[in-house]
């Protein structure tokens, strides 16, 4: 049992979701993710479970621990109350405090990831905004969002949204002292610190990679290289 | 009563809902795409029902979106809830209705992990103090806004001027319903109806006259997947899965869908758009494809809103053939109009997905 293994079982998530595994494959069968992707939760929660060290560092740099989509519909059927979803968020937690996670294409993409949502909660205290969801990034909105984009402060009046107003409602804007405790808590806790880890590692690979870090943003944003899915 | 099979895991996971006085936080992604759904829930209990529903304009996010992506610690997630439940505490309440799913399933998460690990509870606390100077109670109740509209369910039926019910034939309407994953999926006794027969739309669905259609793939994902969707490298996983549940209900030929969670209702009509484009396909009759629908946006229908008022309009799938079926009236020309009747143009239409 090695030092990586120690760090996991700090994790409350593994205290939670790491009972003891009897690899009878059921969160495999009902899976959304192991229906795309090239991905087993039983062999992570095995993996997890056996706590050799180089077996988990092995993890930690994959592409695997990203495929979940943390639908957590393996927590309802595990016979033995595991959580593989669990397991796999403390997985990816610790990916992205040793920047283990720039060493593979998925984890990589933890770095747009960070970025949207932590700059969506701290500039407007929502993790998606209509200021920074742009059409262009998401055409599947269809033409209606198009137009919606176009025309958002008389969509929002025409539906009794208060967007961008003073006072409580729909898309209101959250008031500034508001947004400075989001601030502090995100300096309390870690979660600063975790912004500036991600972007520290991301530089450092983007580098690496010979791009700017905003060329890194947009290629990992975007780019999706053969042999994750089931069909290829 | 003598409860059997369905009715008797029903039975178990019933929950006794508070009637009034609730604390209510909004979702991040409902109020982006379905704005329209968060007033109408004010406006049912509040005006409608004449119950006390509270809102401060200082609650945030829950953070749950970005936990979900992995993007900030656990410790950061449950201080900003910390932060919610101070918010109730000072407001002076004790009942919490959140709107979003992924906020419920976060919420029931932070607090059945504190009730298993005090010390976390008490280190939160620490850094909330750290933090914003705030202190809180754990609410005595926590629901999700559906819950409140299940339990308000036979007094908007009392007042209904329209049921789920084909005008033409007298049948009731053949209805899909989808759940969140994180209503019940984590924490079955905390759903109405727990994870595998949850009963919170399907009793809506009845109690407005409508047909629960059973499928096979009635439990799967949406598709959502969190970094999934919100990395555009992804979104193959999120249409997949949609994809996979369309082709499973299509042979029961639903005539529409009710959803409880912000993103379902988004995936399930946008990603429809989308294989219409790809493939040509359509899972509605003529080209259209199913409307899918949020629960208020369905109580709003029932109790006779203008579908344009529910917002209606900003979906991809067109609901017009649904309101004719039940027989609701509606005019088009005001479909894409902003306030007051202003000519603010409409949408391109798509090329397979048939629209109006
Ligand atoms: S369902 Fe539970 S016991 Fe079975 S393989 Fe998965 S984690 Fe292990
Ligand atoms: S939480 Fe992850 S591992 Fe579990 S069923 Fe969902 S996608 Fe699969």
């Amino acid at each position: 049992m090695g030092k990586l293994y120690e760090m996991l079982k700090e994790d409350y998530r593994i205290k939670e979701g790491l009972k003891t595994c009897i690899n009878c494959g059921t969160c495999t069968a009902i899976c959304p993710a192991a229906e795309f992707y090239r991905y087993d939760p039983r062999k992570i929660v095995d993996t997890v479970q056996r706590g050799n060290d180089s077996d988990i560092e092995e993890l930690l740099k994959s592409d695997v621990i990203w495929y979940c989509g943390e639908c957590m519909s393996c927590v309802t059927r595990c016979p033995r109350k595991n959580g593989p979803g669990l397991v796999i968020m403390a997985l990816r937690n610790l990916s992205a405090k040793l920047g283990y996670f720039v060493h593979s294409e998925k984890g990589r993409q933890l770095y747009p990831l960070t970025k949207i949502m932590t700059g969506n909660i701290l500039n407007y205290g929502y993790c998606v905004h209509p200021d920074t969801f742009k059409w262009e990034d998401h055409v599947e909105s269809g033409p209606v969002w198009k137009w919606h984009t176009e025309h958002l402060e008389d969509n929002f009046a025409r539906l009794g949204a208060n967007f961008r107003g003073e006072g409580p409602g729909v898309l209101r804007k959250i008031p500034q002292e508001s947004l400075d405790e989001l601030k502090s808590i995100f300096d309390v806790t870690g979660g600063t610190e975790r912004m500036n880890a991600v972007e520290k590692f991301s530089e450092e690979k983007a580098r690496e990679m010979g791009m700017s870090i905003e060329e890194y943003f947009t290629y990992t944003f975007g780019h999706c290289s053969e042999g994750h899915l089931n069909e290829e | 009563m003598i409860y059997q099979g369905k009715q008797k895991i029903w039975s178990e996971y019933q929950k006794e809902i508070p009637d009034d006085k609730w604390f209510y936080v909004r979702s991040c992604i409902r109020q982006n795409f379905f704005p329209a759904s968060e007033r109408m829930f004010m406006e049912i209990c509040r005006d409608i029902l004449k119950k006390d529903f509270y809102e401060t304009e200082h609650h945030t996010t829950c953070g749950g979106i970005a936990y979900h992506c992995d993007t900030i610690p656990q410790e950061t997630a449950m201080t900003i809830v910390a932060r919610q439940f101070a918010l109730m505490t000072e407001a002076g309440y004790e009942n919490y209705v959140a709107s979003c799913i992924t906020s419920f399933g976060n919420y029931t998460e932070i607090l059945q992990t504190w009730e298993e690990f005090p010390e976390l509870e008490t280190r939160i606390r620490e850094m909330l103090w750290k933090a914003c100077r705030k202190e809180f109670d754990k609410p005595k109740y926590l629901a999700h806004a559906s819950d409140l509209i299940y339990k308000y369910r036979n007094l908007i039926a009392e007042k209904a001027k329209f049921r789920l019910v084909n005008k033409e034939t007298g049948e009731p309407l053949r209805v899909v319903e989808h759940i969140g994953c994180h209503y019940a999926k984590m924490f079955p006794s905390k759903g109405v109806g727990g994870a595998e027969y949850p009963y919170v739309l399907a009793g809506m669905i009845e109690a407005w006259g409508g047909n629960v259609i059973d499928y096979p793939e009635r439990r799967h994902c949406c598709g959502y997947g969190f970094r999934q969707y919100h990395v555009k490298a992804n979104r193959g996983y999120s249409i997949s899965n949609t994809h996979k549940k369309f082709e499973s209900m299509e042979p029961y030929r639903p005539d529409m869908i009710i959803t409880n969670c912000p993103g379902c209702p988004y995936f399930l009509d946008r990603w429809q758009y989308v294989i219409a484009e790809m493939e040509g396909k359509t899972y509605g009759k003529d080209g259209f494809g199913i409307p899918v629908f949020t629960y208020e946006e369905v109580a709003g229908l029932v109790l006779g809103y203008n579908p344009w008022d529910l917002g209606l309009q900003l979906h991809q799938v067109a609901v017009e053939p649904l309101l004719d079926k039940i027989g609701i009236s509606y005019n088009p020309q005001e479909k894409y109009k902003g306030l007051d009747s202003k000519d603010i143009m409409r949408p391109g239409l798509p090329q397979n997905l048939k629209c109006f």
